[in-house]
């Protein structure tokens, strides 16, 4: 079963008791899978809950999709059984590497878009596929530097990745304009050339602002609320694509669980708003 | 330059390399600047990540000196696999020879128990006996051990060291006076309200203790000791839950 074409949120432990005693109406909640791997304890009683309630989203951070190596095969073992443990709606990863030799640099980092490196993201994405047996997701990364040897452009390695190996898109917002924004693009550009019938779940998060003589450098840092522009790139999105599982990401300086929960809401009336004026 | 070599010269300039080949902006005076933001992020998130799994280490140095410490550490001792709560195991051992904290000898035994409750916290679960089946073992100690909880270990140091991390929970105010210099060990379990209290323990609970951990039958492991320790110990071990089953010897 797909994620519900409604809002969502990011789970975090300490809104555990304001989820449950007010079950709040959202269409699913989403975990960082890496942080239910541990043999017991509290996360897995909650998770067990809020699975009762919830559809869950489960996103992975650690498998260095876009890394030369294999994935870690521990690691896909470790997804596999969480995945027939709690049986999310839908599992997604990123469009980065996060490992090297061996050692976790729990970033996600960049990578040139090349034929090699198509190739070596194809192959990586049919494994996680067929040893966790579902469809999985791929988010776009926000970046802060581009590469001289890339020969394509995000977007077309994007849309080859999907078509070659069937998996869904997880269309960051955010991301989309923090990296065109850095890249001094035009993120509607960017909308304009991303196949949407692929997407299946938005992420939308905030981002910090420093300044570089040449403009702005915006840092994906989720420590705050979504920004207008990319509201405005997400009501452009909806009106394009109809209502989509749309995740409001808020991992770093969380606020407490009513400020969030507007934050889904406000998802919410830009799908409503798109469906009215259908 | 293959993707391989690709991300091995990025991850040389990580931690301190020029950044790697073919990294460019449209202004090429930024790509230092710019790389830097990959470069704060890995030391920012695995630093947050060790002071997550040692808050008491942090507050005990200070912020500045853990981020200095941590950024020395992550580069020697580095995560092996995105399981972060796995990783730390080394980092007593790290901070006993890690030469600017060598004044604050009681650290690496803090950083031990706190690694211990990161352990609890996530260890696997177990149900605890009923007092009955507990009472019934009691009446025949030769023959019965216990298992305890796979959260429960001991942490022993020739330091204060529960006094110490008692003294450097938040809202504690610093200040305290306290001897340091005193051996304490410690009991860490996780009980059945999902915390993980630190424990501390005499002498001869702790003799107790490690003999249980160890699987001796309860009459040797309560040989030696007066009744008094076990009579303290049982009941706690009972009442926070952490005696999941008994086993028959012999």
């Amino acid at each position: 079963m797909p994620l519900p074409r409604a809002p969502g949120l990011g789970f975090k432990s300490e809104h555990f008791d304001a989820i449950r005693t007010t079950r709040p109406a959202l269409g699913f909640l989403e975990v960082h899978a890496e942080n239910y791997m541990g043999a017991g304890g509290p996360p897995h009683r909650q998770l067990a809950t809020l699975r009762q309630d919830y559809a869950l989203s489960l996103h992975g951070v650690g498998l260095s999709i876009g890394g030369p190596d294999r994935p870690d095969q521990g690691h896909l073992r470790r997804l596999r059984d969480l995945i027939s443990r709690y049986e999310p709606a839908s599992f997604s990863e990123h469009l980065a590497w996060s490992s090297h030799g061996g050692d976790y640099l729990n970033d996600l980092l960049p990578l040139p878009y090349t034929p090699e490196t198509l190739q070596i993201v194809c192959d990586h994405v049919d494994e996680v596929q067929s040893t966790l047996g579902c469809r999985m997701l791929l988010e776009n990364p926000s970046t802060y530097l581009l590469f001289a040897q890339s020969t394509l452009p995000e977007t077309t390695f994007l849309a080859e990745v999907a078509g070659r190996t069937g998996c869904g898109l997880l269309l960051d917002v955010n991301n989309v304009f923090v990296s065109c924004t850095n890249h001094r693009t035009d993120p509607v550009d960017w909308l304009a050339s991303i196949p949407l019938h692929h997407v299946g779940e938005v992420h939308l998060g905030g981002h910090a602002r420093e300044d570089l003589p040449s403009g702005p450098l915006l840092i994906d840092d989720h420590g705050c609320p979504v920004a207008d522009p990319v509201w405005q790139l997400y009501a452009r999105v909806i009106a394009q694509a109809g209502p989509l599982p749309t995740l409001i990401e808020w991992d770093n300086d969380v606020p407490d669980f009513p400020t969030l929960l507007a934050e889904a809401e406000r998802a919410a009336r830009v799908m409503a708003q798109a469906a009215e004026a259908v | 330059m293959d993707h391989a070599t690709f991300t091995t010269a990025f991850r040389a300039a990580l931690f301190g390399g020029p950044p790697p080949p073919g990294a460019f902006a449209n202004d090429p005076d930024e790509v230092e600047r710019r790389f830097a933001v990959y470069r704060n992020n890995v030391a920012h998130s695995l630093t947050r990540a060790l002071a997550c799994r040692f808050p008491v280490v942090e507050r005990l140095v200070g912020g500045d000196f853990f981020a200095a410490t941590a950024r020395v550490y992550l580069q020697e001792d580095p995560p092996a696999s995105p399981r972060l709560s796995q990783w730390g195991q080394g980092f007593a051992a790290f901070l006993e020879r890690f030469e600017p904290a060598a004044a604050l000898a009681y650290l690496p035994d803090v950083a031990r128990l706190e690694w211990q409750r990161g352990q609890a916290y996530h260890a696997a679960d177990a149900g605890p006996v009923s007092a009955e089946a507990l009472m019934q073992a009691a009446a025949d100690p030769g023959r019965h051990a216990l298992r305890l909880h796979p959260s429960v270990a001991m942490v022993r140091s020739r330091f204060a060291v529960v006094s110490i991390w008692e003294a450097n929970q938040p809202g504690q105010r610093p200040g305290g006076h306290l001897r340091a210099n005193r051996a304490e060990t410690a009991l860490v379990l996780r009980d059945r309200a999902d915390q993980v209290p630190v424990i501390a323990l005499t002498e001869e609970e702790a003799l107790c203790a490690d003999a249980l951990l160890r699987g001796a039958t309860l009459l040797a492991a309560t040989a030696g000791t007066e009744g008094s320790a076990a009579m303290r110990l049982l009941p706690l071990l009972m009442r926070v839950g952490a005696i999941t089953g008994i086993a028959e010897q012999g």
